[in-house]
């Protein structure tokens, strides 16, 4: 489905990602783990090109993402993408946030888009906020509300840049039952995370991610319990 | 008592106290020969200048701000016509704004009008294209700070929700970009409107040009200088009074 072939992005001097040619197949679910720093949220955002890669190709289901003539809009219209920080429109109401991309890109009408909305809305419990604006809300209210975001655009893959990382303890548990119900119906999702939890209860393949190089993937059971690599075995002896 | 008789007996006294001094030279500024028409004659010039100026420096500004940000925006590598096209308008954008900025009002004004259209006679108006092209400058630099100063992940939320650029723009950095910028903005209009006063230097015919032409008459600047003082700052209250009204208007997302 995303095919990644020889990927390399640096910021001046700094490489942040080495070589990295990696597949991701349908209904997959792979979560992206390691230390900061380690270049797990840039190689996500190269994925729907909020960061050019420096060399290398990734393409999306056949469409070459990397490729200047390609339309980006068009690409991103199907991967959904969840920000550590939300992203919300603070100067929208919710249901506005939810509608607009639809709408705008012509995917549905108006009051098509509210519907979908709604229905989307409920199931993530928050239906009686689609009239509010984002500074209502809290931590995890928000991101539930950017995941029915990019989900409104029925996207065929999700991405998630450490979607619980700026929440409080108390709120992660929700964002992270939305995802799994996610990961159930069979949506394929990148998620980069440090809830290794979540890695080990919902992942089909875990990536171990440090300098910049996946270093080790494996299933989440064997991941965990017998990590290969030194840096890997350090890593889960200091998050587990 | 009317006003003319207590002005003619006052200027009768031979010695007059100072508040009756006062009066007259109130008089003299105001009431005598309806000279209070020709402040008013140079408020609506004042009102019409800053229009026109503040037009033009929208205009202006918006236009440099978008070129320039986008610019900046631009995803780097991708080397087509266009973009060397934006590269070149970005640096006249850039030298446009140092210019401006780095030379006194004043000087422009008299460049403008002294030189550049030396020949015309509609002072008001170069005035007033004097001061749009001025605001311009630094109504571009208050956009570009504003657009600036937002969450990148704003526009890497409409971005990867599949909006294009302007999209983004247009609905979610513009309005709030707005928002921000509306007391920097409210700042810079106070300034233009009280610039108006500079062109009377190539004989603009506003507030300040009818002063000095009664003080040629009468060699008392007291008054006249005060009512124009008064003049402007009463059009600077109404101003901020609306500008608070559409600031609290704006802050209605912001409740909680």
């Amino acid at each position: 489905m995303i095919d990644v072939k020889h990927l390399t992005k640096s910021f001046g001097d700094h490489l942040v990602l080495n070589d990295i040619s990696e597949h991701i197949y349908p209904g997959e679910k792979v979560v992206v783990i390691g230390p900061s720093g380690s270049g797990k949220s840039t190689f996500l955002r190269c994925l729907n090109l909020l960061e050019s890669p420096t060399s290398g190709t990734i393409t999306f289901n056949g469409m070459e993402i990397t490729n200047p003539k390609s339309n980006i809009d068009l690409i991103r219209r199907q991967m959904g993408m969840v920000f550590q920080h939300f992203n919300l429109f603070p100067n929208m109401t919710i249901r506005k946030n939810i509608t607009l991309a639809p709408v705008r890109t012509g995917l549905m009408k108006q009051n098509e888009a509210d519907e979908v909305a709604m229905t989307l809305l409920r199931r993530v419990g928050l239906e009686e906020k689609a009239d509010a604006y984002p500074a209502q809300l809290s931590g995890g209210q928000k991101q539930r509300i950017a995941i029915v975001r990019a989900l409104a655009m029925q996207p065929k893959v999700m991405l998630f840049d450490e979607p619980t990382s700026a929440l409080d303890p108390e709120m992660v548990g929700e964002v992270l039952d939305v995802m799994k119900e996610l990961a159930n119906e069979g949506m394929t999702m990148v998620v980069v995370t440090h809830e290794m939890g979540f890695a080990r209860e919902v992942a089909s393949r875990v990536l171990f991610m440090a300098d910049g190089n996946i270093l080790e993937q494996n299933s989440p059971k064997e991941f965990f319990a017998n990590p290969q690599h030194e840096r890997t075995k350090l890593f889960l002896s200091k998050v587990l | 008592m009317d006003l003319a008789q207590l002005y003619e007996t006052f200027k009768g006294l031979e010695n007059p106290s100072i508040w009756q001094e006062f009066y007259v030279k109130f008089y003299n500024a105001w009431f005598f020969e309806d000279r209070w028409m020709s402040y008013f004659r140079g408020l609506v010039t004042t009102i019409e200048v800053t229009v026109i100026a503040l037009m033009i420096g929208v205009i202006l500004g918006v236009l440099v701000a978008v070129i320039r940000t986008a610019h900046d925006q631009q995803r780097p590598g991708s080397k087509n016509i266009l973009n060397i096209l934006l590269g070149i308008v970005n640096l006249v954008c850039k030298i446009y704004v140092t210019i401006i900025r780095g030379t006194p009002m004043m000087v422009q004004l008299m460049i403008m009008g002294f030189v550049i259209f030396a020949s015309s006679r509609e002072a008001t108006l170069v005035g007033a294209l004097a001061l749009g092209i001025n605001s311009g400058a630094y109504v571009a630099e208050i956009i570009r700070g504003g657009l600036m100063s937002l969450d990148p992940g704003q526009m890497e939320a409409g971005r990867s929700l599949g909006l294009g650029y302007l999209d983004t723009m247009r609905f979610i950095i513009i309005p709030q970009a707005f928002k921000a910028i509306l007391p920097a903005l409210g700042n810079e209009f106070i300034v233009l409107l009280k610039d108006t006063s500079l062109i009377s230097v190539i004989a603009g015919k506003e507030i300040v040009y009818f002063a000095r032409a009664i003080i040629t008459k009468t060699y008392e600047p007291m008054f006249p200088y005060l009512i124009t003082a008064v003049m402007y700052l009463i059009m600077v209250l109404i101003f901020t009074w609306l500008q608070t009204k559409l600031e609290r208007r704006l802050r209605q997302s912001d409740r909680r």
